[in-house]
């Protein structure tokens, strides 16, 4: 491809020139390195509108590329970078509005949806029934079925289902029906139910009696619910899935607003940004009490400050009952402290957030910290914990459990008796650390610009953290002023992943999305279930960890899968399985 | 043998035609002609933490029986409600009758009082733990068996696969590794799709995809040709219909195949019996039925490999024992140490290993679990470098100094 340097141009996007004075220092592009070569030549002018769209947003939908042009590059940067001042896609109200637990509150979650314990609580006389009328009536079924299960375990032989098993939130497993699926269905509808396509298969459900769903629903084997579960209309759908697995009812909802959020939201890169943000402070939905605590962590922890200040988000994510629950800090207390009960909670000083903070969310492994920091920030942590951890419950901190001592962290003493500002300042002394801008810098050009991006770009981003007290916006704003960005190196530098694979088909196919149940089911065998990466790292960005064998023939099948329309809840009239199945499209 | 590799061969020349077949094809069948017989390793996970007391009866112990007043198995007595008799200390399971034979041949192996030091009782956190090999370390990105194969120039493309529908923790990594719920599901049934995309990623100068294309279809290759042919187990065995039995059915096809399978992964859950763990009588109820499927796809696949065993450890692991003491539920709850099975040709059986720490009070980890005397490292790091031949241990299971040999296998 030629090259055509417009320094002009750059110079332009550049804006006013950087002042030194803080300690990471910018280096000129000529100076990387040999293999950043191709980080110095500049794309054509012409490219950089696809560019942008690829890098800055789900991919492109028809008509994209001729409304960034009409609208020109920096107009059209500056409306990414401000999304608060982009009307929001009309379609995507009324879909989110049916997803009831989006706007609840992780207390109101539990009690909407109870989890498993809960109705075995009720079932064993253990707990009482919710006094709401209507949930009255789907608890007292479903410890009735619970009941039931108890009694015919004894006798039917093992299921082999993978209850307990992080990954398989479904714990819906078989039992004996007390009605049996063929003493509702005809024998061609038990044909359908097998091998139908999907819209056989919704018109099957629709032609089931309202009084005789629940039966039906008991009656069908766990793979046959899912499979049912992804043709039916959003509303049923939950209404179903409330009567037999509440809980999962929370997990869809938060997967598929997500997906519909990316497909058809007017601020792109606000959704390319709290997906990149989710995995940089990543919690896994299926631990316990994330399983209420999650939607809310996205929503009020994550959300409101990806172009916002670092320490905002910091504080925000430690404070979350979602990240003291999956790094264990609701459970660490001072050595010293003695719980309410003894013999649980001897566990003591609990390290798992401390470390991970250091590793992952703020220095980096090479950000210059030992263990000795490690420990210490633990320390500062202890009492940050929650009220009911597993009922939704709320951050608390409880100064019985806190370690009173004086603290050592980076070099930086926290004096004795600071309570919970202990954690706030440990906090501040991370966020203003140079290796935090250095390494927040480099996850975000890695995740837009290039696995390997050039130590100009990196430091250029950093310089701009440490000057704007981690101002996110500035970062990216930076990011897309520099050359590096609009660069030979950076074009199509990245493979998609699964996530942005499946949006950007269907904005490149302009599907209609009723459902996006199905596409959440869809990720999960292309190797990314949504809010389910167990491992703090979060999901990768990284190019070698989405280009597989398996995953490339997933990917080829999802892409004839959609141009055939096998894929409930969407309907994708222009799409070619030799486009979305192509080499060229798991770029970007 | 050699008629299967002929077989694949021609039917990979068909795909393409005999005068199209790319290059790297007609290599990889020419390859095939001469495969090396590898050591395979299937690790088996029981998810949901099984009560390893009560599938291992420590029944010289007279704290079980006092603890355990209702779900206790009986002493060994030679009925079919009893534990049946191991070493006069240990016995089975009644369910696990299947496994009695593969004791007396010396090839099944027992480790007790095996487990993680890390303290926790959270399933997550502790199969997490056990599966990454680095108890405590949560960023850890890879798994203990996807670090235990060694960097090869040209890996086969199905040397390790996980009968799962995603790549689970202990397989994770930089090693390329299939998952699938069921090997027929490894497929495009798309042909003129298949042959589409064949060309396109066979052509593209995107390297990274050309080349990972060109496993993919040599796998989807594979695949097609054991998925065409039926599968009849050796000696009449009989693999149950639960997905354990299904899964080591599946492997143990793949291992026949020749297909250069080196590890393997499946797990089954259903054991965090908190309630209801056995039925009125000891030997009934729902950790019962788990075992007897349990132990019956261990025998069938043992039975079904026949001489390939010698090539083959099978080893179980779950995430942590329970209470030794059972609670008012006639279930038991988050302990501890576990059990665990080896099982194969290299393995010294007919042997309990690991110091017994005893059942008594002042015994127990924090007064009411089995304590750890083995680290579960101990057990998989043996394997790893003397089944598979992979010394480099310490990359394998980072950070662990622990004993590195508990005798379990021949050398």
């Amino acid at each position: 491809m030629r090259t055509v340097g417009s320094v002009a141009a750059v110079a332009l996007l550049l804006g006013p020139a950087f002042a030194g004075g803080w300690k990471i220092k910018p280096i000129k592009a000529s100076a990387n390195p040999p293999r950043y070569a191709a980080f110095s030549r500049l794309l054509p002018k012409d490219e950089r509108f696809g560019h942008a769209i690829e890098k800055l947003t789900f991919g492109a939908r028809p008509g994209d590329l001729d409304e960034a042009r009409q609208m020109g590059l920096e107009k059209w940067l500056d409306r990414e970078l401000h999304p608060e001042r982009v009307a929001e896609n009309p379609a995507l109200g009324p879909k989110l509005a049916e997803l009831e637990s989006l706007q609840m509150s992780a207390r109101e979650m539990y009690l909407h949806y109870p989890p498993p314990q809960m109705i075995a609580a009720v079932a064993r006389g253990r707990a009482n029934l919710p006094e709401d009328p209507e949930l009255r009536l789907v608890v007292s079924r479903l410890a009735d079925r619970y009941l039931q299960k108890q009694d015919s375990q004894a006798a039917a032989g093992a299921d082999g289902q993978a209850i307990g098993n992080p990954n398989n939130a479904n714990d819906d497993a078989d039992l004996a029906p007390r009605i049996r699926l063929s003493d509702i269905l005809t024998v061609e509808q038990m044909e359908t139910l097998r091998s139908g396509r999907p819209e056989d298969k919704k018109r099957l459900l629709a032609s089931i009696a309202p009084e005789k769903r629940l039966d039906f629903v008991w009656a069908l084997r766990p793979e046959q619910r899912r499979q049912l579960f992804t043709v039916a209309p959003v509303a049923l759908r939950r209404e179903l899935m409330l009567s037999v697995n509440p809980q999962g009812v929370v997990a869809s909802d938060l997967t598929e607003a997500k997906l519909l959020r990316a497909i058809y939201s007017n601020r792109q890169l606000e959704e390319l940004l709290v997906d990149f943000w989710f995995n940089h402070f990543n919690v896994f939905l299926n631990k316990g009490g994330d399983r209420y605590l999650t939607p809310a962590y996205e929503r009020d922890a994550i959300r409101p400050h990806v172009f916002g200040k670092f320490y905002d988000l910091l504080v925000a994510t430690a404070e979350s009952p979602a990240m003291l629950f999956y790094l264990d800090n609701w459970q660490s207390v001072a050595p010293t402290a003695v719980g309410p009960n003894p013999n649980r909670n001897k566990r003591g000083l609990n390290e798992n957030y401390g470390r991970e903070l250091l590793e992952l969310h703020t220095l980096g492994v090479d950000g210059g910290y030992t263990q000795k920091d490690v420990i210490e920030v633990a320390r500062c942590f202890t009492g940050w914990t929650i009220a009911n951890p597993r009922k939704g419950g709320a951050f608390e901190y409880n100064d019985k459990v806190h370690d009173k001592g004086q603290k050592v962290v980076l070099g930086h003493v926290i004096a004795a008796g600071g309570g919970m500002d202990d954690g706030l300042e440990a906090l501040r002394i991370l966020a203003d650390h140079p290796s935090t801008a250095y390494f927040i810098s480099l996850q975000l050009a890695r995740r837009f610009v290039a696995d390997d991006p050039p130590p100009s770009l990196v430091n250029r981003m950093a310089l701009t953290f440490g000057k704007t007290g981690g101002d996110l916006r500035a970062v990216m704003q930076t990011m897309l002023a520099s050359p590096e960005f609009w660069s030979q190196g950076a074009y199509r530098a990245k493979i998609k992943t699964p996530f942005e694979m499946v949006v950007s088909a269907m904005r490149a196919t302009n599907a209609d999305v009723e459902s996006a149940f199905a596409l959440g089911n869809e990720l999960q065998k292309l190797g990314e279930p949504l809010y389910r990466k167990a491992e703090p790292t979060g999901y990768s960005s990284a190019n070698a960890e989405w280009v597989s064998t398996a995953a490339l023939l997933e990917r080829m099948n999802f892409a004839v899968a959609l141009a055939h329309n096998r894929i409930p809840g969407v309907v994708a009239e222009n799409a070619d399985w030799r486009t979305v199945g192509s080499p060229d499209f798991q770029r970007k | 043998m050699h008629s299967r590799r002929l077989f694949l061969k021609n039917s990979a020349l068909a795909m393409f035609g005999v005068g199209a077949a790319p290059g790297w094809l007609a290599r990889t069948v020419y390859a095939q002609q001469a495969p090396q017989r590898k050591k395979i390793l299937i690790a088996i996970f029981q998810r949901g933490a099984v009560d390893g007391l009560n599938m291992v009866i420590p029944h010289a112990e007279p704290a079980y029986y006092q603890l355990r007043p209702t779900i206790a198995i009986p002493r060994p007595d030679g009925t079919q409600t009893a534990a049946i008799d191991l070493d006069g200390r240990f016995g089975l399971h009644p369910s696990l009758r299947g496994l009695k034979r593969l004791w007396d041949e010396r090839q099944l192996a027992i480790i007790e009082a095996v487990g993680s030091p890390d303290p926790t009782r959270s399933h997550f956190d502790a199969q997490d733990y056990m599966e990454s090999g680095t108890p405590g370390l949560k960023a850890t990105p890879d798994g203990w068996l996807n670090r235990a194969l060694t960097r090869e120039a040209h890996p086969a493309p199905l040397r390790a696969v996980s009968l799962s529908p995603d790549v689970p923790r202990s397989l994770r990594g930089s090693n390329e590794v299939i998952a699938v719920g069921n090997i027929n599901d490894f497929q495009m049934k798309d042909t003129e799709a298949a042959a589409a995309f064949a060309s396109m990623y066979g052509g593209t100068a995107d390297r990274i995809l050309n080349g990972t294309a060109r496993e993919t279809f040599e796998a989807i290759r594979i695949m097609q040709s054991i998925q065409k042919r039926p599968y009849t187990p050796a000696s009449g065995a009989k693999y149950p219909n639960g997905r354990l039995g299904q899964s080591l059915r599946q492997i143990a096809l793949l291992i026949k195949a020749d297909v250069g399978l080196e590890v393997a992964f499946a797990d089954v859950g259903g054991w965090d019996t908190h309630v209801n763990e056995t039925g009125p009588q000891p030997h009934t109820g729902q950790l019962a039925n788990l075992l007897r499927d349990f132990g019956d796809a261990l025998g069938a696949f043992s039975l079904d490999m026949g001489d390939r065993m010698e090539d083959v450890t099978l080893v179980t692991m779950s995430e942590f024992g329970r209470t030794v003491k059972e609670n008012g539920d006639r279930g038991t709850d988050h302990g501890h140490a576990n059990v665990m099975f080896a099982l194969g040709g290299d393995v010294r059986g007919g042997k309990v290993y690991g110091e017994w720490p005893g059942l008594g009070r002042e015994q127990l980890y924090e007064g009411r679990d089995l304590n750890v005397t083995t680290d579960f490292r101990t057990v998989l790091g043996e394997l790893v470098s003397k089944h598979m031949g992979n010394t480099q241990i310490a990359s394998v299971f980072p950070g662990f100094s622990g004993a590195r040999s508990s005798g379990l296998l021949q050398t």
